[in-house]
C-alpha cells in the first residue's frame, strides 16, 4: 500500500510546540500528513502523541508553529474553527457518545446541525453508516445500552457522516476489553484500505503493519523517528525505537 | 368554622391565584434568564464570564426585600416605574435567577467533558453544542436541585405582601386582622394555599426526573 498516498499534503504541522505549564509537551513538530495517507503514530505513554492528534484540530491549543489543512490554516475559535473542524473526523479513546441520544440521533446531529441536512437525508445515510460498520440493527438504542466495541463503531459512523477529510483516532481501542479490539480494528482498516486519510495514536502495532502508510515514534515531546511500518519494525534507527520494541513486541 | 371559610372564600381564592400567578411568571423568568446567565457563565467569552458572574453575585448576595425596595421604589427615581404586581414578579424572577444560575451551572460542570469536545469536534459551534448536547444532559442532573430553587422561590413570593400585591401572605394578614378569634383557621387555609402550589411542583419534578434519568 506504499503507493497509495498521493503525494499531495493534506495535514501539514509545522514548528509546532505546545507546553502544559512547564512541562515541554510538544517539541519543534515537523509532519506532513498527505492525502490517502494513514500515519500510524505510537511512543510511551507522555511522549506527547495524543496532544499533537487532539491539536490537529485544536481542541489543543498550541502556542507556537503553524497547522494548516487543506491550505488553510487552523483558525482561532470561533465559527471559522467550527467549520474545519467538521472536516476533520475524531474518534476518542472513551468514545464520547453523546449519552442523552440515540445511535441514530448521534450520527445525524452534525450533519444536521452542522451541514444543515434534511432528517431524512441524514437517516438514510446514517443507517448507512452503521450498516458499513456492523451496528445497523442497534440503531434506536441509546449508547449505554451498546458494548464498548459497538460504541467505537458507531463513534466512527458518527465522524464518517461528516464526510471528513481525514480523521483523527486518540487511541480508540484503548478502553476495549481485549475480544472487542478487533472489532473495531476491523472497520479502521477497511477504512485505511477505502482510501482514508487517517493519523491513528495507536499500541496496536498489529494494525501499524498492516494499514499504514507511515509509522511515527514519538518520545518526550519529539517525533523521534518516521518511516514505513515495514522499516520501523525491522530495522528501527534509533536506540529509544528499539528499546520501546524490544519492551512491547517481545510478549 | 365552615361558615368562615364560605364567607372569605373569594378573598382566599384570588389570594391563592395572585400567588400562583406571582409564582408561575417569576418561576418562568428564573428559568429563562437563569439559563443564559449559566450560558454566559461557561462561555469563552470573558466580558459575558464577568457579567454573568456580577449578576448572580449581586442578587444572591441582596436580601429579596431590598430587592423588592430597589425595584418598586428605586427605580421610580430613575424614571423607570413599574407597577406593584409587575414589580413583584421582575424582583422574585430577578433574584431567583441567580440560584438557577448557579443551579444550572453544576449541571454543566457535572456533564463529562468529553461530550462537549465530541460536539466540538463534529463542528457544532460553541451555543450549538451547548444547546444540542451539554444542557439537555446539564438539565437532567439539575431537577433536584432546580426544584428546591423554585419551591424557595414560591414561598419567596410572600414578600410581596409587604408590597402592596394581595397573594396568600396578604390574605393571611387581612383576614387574621378581621377575624382575630379564627387566626389558627386562617393560618392553616393560606399553609394550604402554598402547599397547594408546592407539593404539586415537588411531584411532577419527581416524576420528570425519572422520566428522563439517562442511562451512563
Amino acid at each position: 500500500m506504499t503507493d497509495r498516498p498521493t503525494g499531495e499534503p493534506l495535514v501539514r504541522l509545522s514548528g509546532v510546540n505546545k507546553w502544559f505549564g512547564d512541562l515541554h509537551v510538544l517539541q519543534d513538530i515537523d509532519l506532513t500528513i498527505d492525502r490517502g495517507e494513514v500515519v500510524v503514530v505510537i511512543g510511551p505513554s507522555g511522549s506527547g502523541k495524543s496532544t499533537l492528534c487532539r491539536a490537529i484540530n485544536r481542541l489543543e491549543a498550541i502556542q507556537d508553529g503553524e497547522i494548516t489543512i487543506d491550505g488553510q490554516r487552523l483558525p482561532d475559535e470561533g465559527k471559522e474553527l467550527a467549520r474545519l473542524r467538521s472536516d476533520v473526523g475524531m474518534v476518542f479513546q472513551s468514545f464520547n457518545l453523546f449519552a442523552h441520544k440515540t445511535v441514530l440521533q448521534n450520527v445525524t446531529l452534525g450533519p444536521t446541525t452542522v451541514r444543515k441536512q434534511s432528517r431524512t437525508e441524514a437517516e438514510k445515510r446514517a443507517r448507512e453508516l452503521l450498516d458499513r460498520v456492523g451496528v445497523g440493527h442497534q440503531a434506536d438504542k441509546v449508547p449505554a445500552q451498546l458494548s464498548g466495541g459497538q460504541q467505537q463503531r458507531v463513534a466512527i459512523a458518527r465522524a464518517l457522516a461528516m464526510d471528513p477529510k481525514v480523521m483523527l483516532f486518540d487511541e480508540p481501542t484503548s478502553a476495549l476489553d481485549p475480544e472487542m479490539i478487533n472489532e473495531v480494528l476491523e472497520v479502521m482498516t477497511a477504512l485505511a484500505h477505502d482510501g482514508m486519510t487517517m493519523v491513528v495514536v495507536t499500541h496496536e502495532m498489529g494494525f501499524a503493519r498492516r494499514a499504514a502508510n507511515r509509522v511515527v515514534f514519538m518520545d518526550a515531546g519529539r517525533i523521534v523517528e518516521s518511516a514505513t511500518p515495514e522499516t520501523f519494525f525491522t530495522n528501527p534507527t534509533s536506540d529509544r525505537a528499539k528499546d520501546f520494541l524490544s519492551k512491547i513486541l517481545n510478549h | 368554622m365552615v361558615q368562615f371559610f364560605i364567607d372569605n372564600f373569594p378573598l382566599l381564592r384570588d389570594a391563592f391565584l395572585k400567588t400562583l400567578e406571582l409564582s408561575v411568571l417569576a418561576g418562568l423568568l428564573a428559568l429563562v434568564l437563569g439559563t443564559l446567565l449559566a450560558a454566559f457563565r461557561v462561555s469563552p467569552i470573558l466580558p459575558l464570564r464577568g457579567l454573568a458572574t456580577f449578576y448572580v453575585e449581586t442578587f444572591r448576595n441582596t436580601p429579596l426585600t431590598v430587592v423588592f425596595f430597589f425595584i418598586i421604589f428605586g427605580l421610580p427615581q430613575i424614571d423607570f416605574a413599574v407597577g406593584f404586581f409587575t414589580g413583584a414578579v421582575l424582583a422574585v424572577g430577578l433574584y431567583t435567577a441567580a440560584f438557577v444560575c448557579e443551579a444550572v451551572r453544576s449541571g454543566i460542570n457535572a456533564v463529562p467533558p468529553g461530550q462537549a469536545e465530541a460536539a466540538r469536534a463534529l463542528g457544532l459551534t460553541f451555543g450549538q453544542s451547548l444547546r444540542e448536547v451539554v444542557l439537555p444532559q446539564a438539565f437532567r442532573t439539575v431537577i433536584p436541585p432546580l426544584g428546591n430553587v423554585l419551591i424557595a422561590m414560591v414561598k419567596n413570593t410572600s414578600i410581596a405582601a409587604g408590597f402592596a400585591v394581595t397573594e396568600l401572605t396578604a390574605s393571611l394578614q387581612r383576614l387574621s386582622n378581621a377575624n382575630g378569634g379564627e387566626i389558627l383557621l386562617v393560618l392553616l387555609a393560606v399553609v394550604a394555599g402554598y402547599m397547594l402550589i408546592t407539593l404539586p411542583a415537588a411531584y411532577v419534578v419527581s416524576r420528570v426526573e425519572r422520566r428522563v434519568a439517562i442511562l451512563r
